[in-house]
């Protein structure tokens, strides 16, 4: 009896995929908040001048994508309903049960305080100056306090600066985390590696840059102001660097496997040659992050007009988040391809219209723009200059 | 309205006490009482199963009888046990040819003949590890390995995150579509408490699958283990497994 769709041998019960497309957004979404979070951190704790334009923008992208992180977790679990018993009963040895307080944890204490504070006087200040609804809803946002004295402006900057120190190594743990919950699975050679959280981690770091600054040239485009173009500079610079350095690990990974080639390398070898050779090889690698890369390389390099550099620019953003995202498709879907057995692989069918299929997935990549919008308007984050 | 700070923490000190105390009663009332199984003391067992590659002769019995005692779905996707068929050159280790149609529910077609291969049956079921992966990952202890040694599924707590299916080196796990939660071998908890056989061991018409206790001294494990060259499924894993094959070939994955 054949199994349509399967080749080889596949334990029986290995034939259906277990995590769809939903859990291939979980890291990247979760790796864009951390990515963005970082790059505003260089503002504020490092000091990069040139990147201040984005401060705001980034800490705004960061919370509306957190805000949407657990929604394909939750979308994708058989019994919804019992979530929260993972925040009520975690079972401690669990590295997914961690996820609720890490998520917890970067959200309540680092982002929400973040932004609040950085805007508490912006909020004070719409606050007097809204009328009607608007009004009651910034004044509920100050925390009906109206205090934007000196001294209190000033602790607002201490306590914040300190946040952001300690959102650092939350911004590490929380895309760290997602990578150990793959590469601690010993069962699956394609995850199993403590190369894993590092990975997730540059890459995190790479997608949530490219977004942010793929973002702040849009809101530019659609406001009519001019793109500082040292600010766009220094952030490609680090997008390379953060790149290379993502680039680095990754092929460390492949050449330790091909190496090595230990036992599951053939079946890995010949998975990367048929079924992942567009995903892994032409989107990821070649397209994902060669391109890239020698784009933002001949930014480097030569001296090129400022509207050359902006297309350079958006043409390598929009390629490395598609990159990115097809590294997640990689280890998410590419490591449920093969048997643990060895002997044989099998294919993903994704759906379109079901609770797992690829519209719920493409509605969730919506919402977080959706949610910026809305905060956008209710945050203005381009009036940091004006009233610094 | 001022509030102090002290106050503030008392009252929400407090708060948080008394709340947490509330859902643990709350909990502890939920529960209700086990079901008890007189004469059946947990410590006293440790239950595994001896398996002897040698004696199975592919009938699919053990399948079917444990479809139909657990209530497994009928479809070919979903296995608590199943057997597969292997066909080994015998220079070629590394690439035997393995089917296992339906899971052996139906029996095996003939293979056409081929000179030169050995040919053998595995049954494979949960291997009830004494340190499982699956347990490990389960996000909020619905899976759990109970002190007699069986790796068991709660299946009002499961919240179907299938983190134990990716954790399973075995492939031993699956989601229950009527449940959507997820389903394994039991090994007949429900039997074997009882001073019962397992439905696959009762029904296995060569005695190829037997039931262990471990803890029993006048178990024949001991003997089968004493006289046998015994081997567990996949041992660089060290899952600590509890499943003893007999014959177990160095092709078997």
């Amino acid at each position: 009896m054949h199994i349509p769709g399967v080749e080889g041998f596949m334990y029986p019960n290995e034939v259906e995929l277990q995590w769809s497309i939903l859990i291939v957004l979980y890291p990247f979404i979760t790796g864009l908040v951390a990515g963005a979070f970082i790059l505003a951190s260089l503002e504020r704790v490092f000091n990069v001048e040139a990147v201040r334009p984005t401060y705001r923008l980034a800490l705004l992208t960061a919370l509306a994508f957190l805000l949407v992180a657990p929604l394909p977790l939750q979308l994708h679990l058989g019994r919804p309903e019992r979530s929260l018993e993972m925040f009520l009963t975690p079972h401690t040895t669990s590295a997914m049960a961690m996820f609720g307080f890490v998520y917890l944890w970067y959200l309540t204490a680092v982002l929400v305080l973040e932004i609040w504070l950085d805007y508490r006087r912006d909020i004070v200040l719409l606050a007097r100056r809204s009328r009607g609804l608007m009004q009651h809803v910034y004044r509920a946002m100050a925390l009906w306090s109206d205090n934007i004295s000196d001294r209190a402006l000033a602790l607002d900057d201490k306590i914040g600066r300190f946040i952001t120190i300690v959102g650092i190594p939350s911004a590490f743990l929380l895309h760290g985390y997602v990578g150990f919950i793959f590469g601690s699975v010993k069962a699956n050679p394609w995850w199993s590696t403590p190369l894993m959280p590092v990975v997730f981690l540059f890459s995190a770091i790479v997608s949530g840059v490219a977004l942010v600054m793929l973002v702040y040239m849009l809101t530019c485009r659609v406001r009519n102001a001019p793109i500082d173009m040292r600010c766009l500079d220094t952030i490609a610079r680090y997008l390379l660097y953060a790149f290379i350095i993502d680039f680095g690990l990754e092929m460390l990974d492949l050449i330790h496997r091909i190496y090595e080639a230990g036992e599951s390398f053939k079946s890995l070898d010949f998975m990367v040659h048929t079924r992942l050779y567009l995903p892994h090889i032409v989107i990821q690698i070649l397209c994902g992050t060669l391109v890239p890369i020698l784009l933002l390389a001949v930014v480097q390099l030569g001296r090129l007009e400022a509207p050359v550099r902006k297309r350079l620019y958006a043409i390598a953003g929009a390629l490395t988040l598609i990159g990115i995202f097809a590294m997640r498709w990689n280890v998410v879907i590419g490591g449920q391809l093969f048997s643990k057995s060895f002997l044989g692989y099998t294919t993903y069918k994704l759906e379109f219209a079901t609770r797992e299929g690829l519209l719920p997935a493409i509605i969730l990549m919506i919402l977080p723009f959706g949610i910026l919008w809305v905060l956008i308007r209710l945050l203005p984050p381009w009036e940091y200059r004006e009233s610094a | 309205m001022e509030t102090t700070r002290r106050e503030f923490l008392r009252n929400t000190g407090t708060l948080l006490l008394l709340t947490s105390s509330a859902a643990l009663a709350w909990e502890a009332v939920a529960a209700g009482t086990p079901e008890l199984v007189p004469n059946y003391r947990l410590d006293q067992h440790w239950w595994g199963m001896a398996i002897d590659i040698e004696k199975c002769i592919g009938c699919g019995n053990c399948v079917r009888a444990c479809k139909t005692e657990n209530n497994v779905p009928l479809e070919p996707l979903y296995f608590r046990t199943w057997v597969e068929r292997y066909r080994v050159l015998a220079a070629d280790l590394e690439h035997p040819e393995v089917d296992s149609p339906n899971g052996g529910f139906d029996g095996f077609p003939p293979h056409p003949a081929s000179p030169g291969s050995k040919n053998f049956f595995v049954p494979k079921l949960c291997n009830h590890c004494a340190h499982s992966p699956c347990v490990q990952v389960c996000p909020v202890g619905a899976t759990f390995e109970s002190p007699d040694g069986v790796v068991l599924v709660d299946k009002t707590y499961c919240l179907g995150c299938r983190y134990c299916v990716q954790a399973c080196p075995y492939g031993c796990r699956f989601i229950d579509p009527r449940t959507e939660t997820v389903d394994k071998c039991s090994l007949c908890y429900h039997r074997i408490t009882k001073g019962l056989a397992t439905a696959c061991c009762e029904t296995c018409p060569t005695g190829a699958r037997k039931l262990a206790d471990l803890k029993e001294p006048k178990d024949p494990i001991h003997e089968f283990l004493r006289t046998h060259k015994v081997q567990v499924l996949k041992p660089q894993m060290a899952t600590g497994s509890k499943m003893y094959y007999n014959g177990l070939d160095g092709s078997v994955r």
